[in-house]
């Protein structure tokens, strides 16, 4: 088997976008080298950002510079296409966001290649590579091997620890240019607003979330105070995005962002499917609901049947005194 | 809102249903639509770790609603114009084009085969890509945003590929202007306007509208309304480039997934809070 391309998703300060240092780290243990394709879009990545990639095993960082608008899911498979034929790489390994599966699709048709999205595992066994997903909302767990020479395979956020590669090395950067057909350019990019980053982590990656739901009656005060000592990020339901008590990027779910963090705390969340489907993966799940015949009860590994405004303050409290 | 679509109109490979120059009879709209296992059920895959889709739990994938209704208001927008529904899938799934029709849809479209079963999302989208040939056509091809079985996503921008159409994934907010579609959508961090030219594909969230619910009167006349029956040889498709025999992918192994044991449940007595704190440090959770 040959190598593996890990789209280095970025901010546009130019760091890594976290999870990409958990494809880095799947794709090591697979046959072939590690190269990653940094999408030149005006963020570059900073030396210290190229000596990271160097320390987590990246062997080449390719630059893929486009005339044309890389943010059009088309034209970046347009550029995944030219890299797999560049390079002889066989997969491409990205973080499992909409943008991403989109352009997932487009490289199938492309290339050939076989997709499998929201993956947690990619190993390489029996001479194919065999990826492992939860689905039904988290109630199942699959393997699926790929039946293809080539693969594009998308992973979710939190999927695996980082480590570093045994030997750093150091990156070889280059540059390809794509061309892009007319077709592609279709397409039209009017418009485009990045948020502002906030200072809590990020949702789809944070290892802890603390989600606020109807329960919250539109005060997010306790779930942001006991998020910010657990170092997490605030997450809501539909009906708190709905209400506009927060912004619709916070809705956990099935048609919002899907997450896995080590700690998920939902209060005042009734624990609807449409919400667990974006939860259910998590690896400690904790409730705070005043109703004890709530449906997250039946999926809480501690659940607390309780007011949220007066158990979220006294475990935000507890918690600072016992930190110290 | 204005229509104009002779103008786009192309020719290959992807013909636009509207022709005669000049004398547009309204926009053929294209909705595409998954019949699924009901997400409230037990939802199960089966020994051949394929869904099961016989429960008698199927329904309409509830985010095609989103994109039934949003042709629909299209079309009841410019006054004129037509809905066809389409699905791919099994005997039942029928069931989720009728309820398209009840809604308001003008016809619908049944893709049905056994050499189906078994497809991945890119199977399943060559078979839309070559049903919505074999109708003629569309300016504008409308799919739900996932389907809620296997929440892939992927084949409304593969489904764009094969027809050879710009795609607009995820619209929150869907206008049409002139021949220009244009679609807003939120992404994680990021806000983007995206536009094309007809023919084009579009899939839409939830946030995009409310859909409707059928009346006495839709689901009357929709009694009335065509369903046609497709299989692969009609639309010239081989049953080796679908179905389990097409698939690029293949699943090994399906199992459900242990329930969470050791589950404690406190009733608060005015210290659950702590106990809450005592529970996380002790997990190594803080
Ligand atoms: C197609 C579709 C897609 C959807 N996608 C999503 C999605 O992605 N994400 C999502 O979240 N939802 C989604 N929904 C909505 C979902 O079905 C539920 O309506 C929603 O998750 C419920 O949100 P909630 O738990 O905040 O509210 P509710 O269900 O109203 O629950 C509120 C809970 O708060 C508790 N409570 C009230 N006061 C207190 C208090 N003082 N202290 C503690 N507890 C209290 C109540 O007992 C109750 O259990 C979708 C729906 C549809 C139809
Ligand atoms: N078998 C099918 N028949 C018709 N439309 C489908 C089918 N599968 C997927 N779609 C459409 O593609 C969208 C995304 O589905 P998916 O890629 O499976 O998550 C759905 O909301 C439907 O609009």
């Amino acid at each position: 088997m040959s190598d593996t391309l890990v789209l280095l998703d970025h901010a546009t300060d130019g760091s890594l976008r976290a999870p990409v240092r958990e494809l880095v780290t799947i794709a090591r243990d697979l046959p072939g080298a590690v190269r990653g394709v940094w999408v030149a879009d005006g963020a570059e990545p900073s030396p210290a950002t190229i000596a990271e990639l160097g320390v987590l095993g990246v062997t080449h960082v390719h630059r893929l510079v486009a005339d044309g608008d890389l943010h059009v899911a088309a034209a970046l498979a347009a550029g995944l296409a030219t890299l797999l034929a560049e390079t002889g790489a066989h997969l491409v390994l990205a973080v499992s966001t909409f943008e991403n599966k989109e352009a997932a699709g487009h490289l199938a048709v492309a290339s050939g290649a076989a997709v499998v999205t929201d993956v947690d595992s990619v190993v390489w066994s029996d001479e194919r590579l065999v990826a492992g997903k939860t689905v039904f909302a988290g109630t199942w767990t699959t393997s699926t091997a790929v039946r293809t020479p080539l693969a594009v395979i998308t992973v979710k956020p939190n999927s695996v620890p980082v480590t570093d590669a045994p030997e750093p090395v150091t990156p070889q950067v280059g540059d390809h240019a794509v061309a892009l057909d007319a077709g592609v350019g279709r397409v039209r990019l009017v418009e485009r607003t990045e948020q502002p980053a906030s200072d809590r982590p990020d949702l789809t990656s944070a290892h802890v979330v603390v989600v606020g739901g109807r329960g919250t009656e539109g005060d997010f005060s306790s779930v942001e105070e006991l998020a910010d000592v657990l170092g997490g990020a605030v997450g809501a339901t539909r009906v708190a995005t709905d209400e506009g008590w927060i912004g619709h990027e916070a809705q956990i779910g099935q048609t919002g962002v899907t997450i896995s963090p080590r700690l998920y705390i939902g209060a005042g969340v009734s624990g609807a499917v449409h919400h667990r489907g974006g939860m259910q993966a998590s690896g400690t799940i904790v409730a705070v609901n005043s109703d004890p015949d709530a449906p997250i009860f039946e999926i809480a590994d501690f659940g607390v049947v309780g007011d949220l405004r007066t158990v979220l303050p006294q475990a935000a409290a507890e918690l600072r005194r016992l930190k110290g | 809102m204005r229509w104009k679509v002779a103008a786009v109109r192309r020719t290959e490979p992807f013909a636009p249903a509207s022709v005669a120059d000049g004398n547009v009879p309204g926009v053929r709209i294209v909705v595409c639509v998954k019949h699924v296992p009901d997400i409230q059920s037990d939802r199960s895959l089966g020994a051949t770790c394929r869904t099961v889709r016989d429960g008698g739990d199927g329904t309409l994938n509830e985010l095609d609603e989103n994109a039934l209704e949003a042709a629909l208001s299209l079309v009841e927008a410019a006054g004129e114009g037509e809905v066809v529904v389409l699905t791919v899938g099994p005997d039942d799934a029928v069931d989720a084009v009728r309820k398209g029709l009840q809604m308001g849809a003008d016809e619908a479209v049944h893709v049905v085969d056994d050499a189906i079963a078994g497809s991945d999302a890119i199977g399943t989208a060559r078979v839309l890509a070559a049903a919505i040939r074999h109708l003629g056509g569309a300016d504008l091809v409308v799919t739900g945003m996932a389907g809620l079985d296997g929440l892939t996503s992927v084949v409304p921008s593969a489904l764009a590929a094969l027809l050879d159409v710009p795609a607009l994934p995820l619209a929150a907010e869907l206008v049409l202007d002139g021949s220009t579609v244009r679609v807003t959508r939120h992404l994680d961090r990021v806000t983007e306007v995206l536009e094309a030219d007809l023919p084009a594909l579009v899939s839409v969230t939830d946030q995009a509208n409310e859909p409707r619910y059928p009346n006495f009167k839709g689901i009357m006349a929709a009694r009335k309304k065509p369903v046609t029956t497709l299989a692969l040889a009609d639309l010239g498709l081989d049953a080796d480039q679908v179905g389990e025999a097409g698939a690029r992918t293949e699943v090994l192994e399906a199992a459900p997934r242990p329930v969470r044991e050791d589950r404690v449940l406190v009733h608060d007595t005015g210290d659950a809070g702590v106990r809450l704190a005592a529970y996380l440090v002790e997990n190594q959770l803080v």
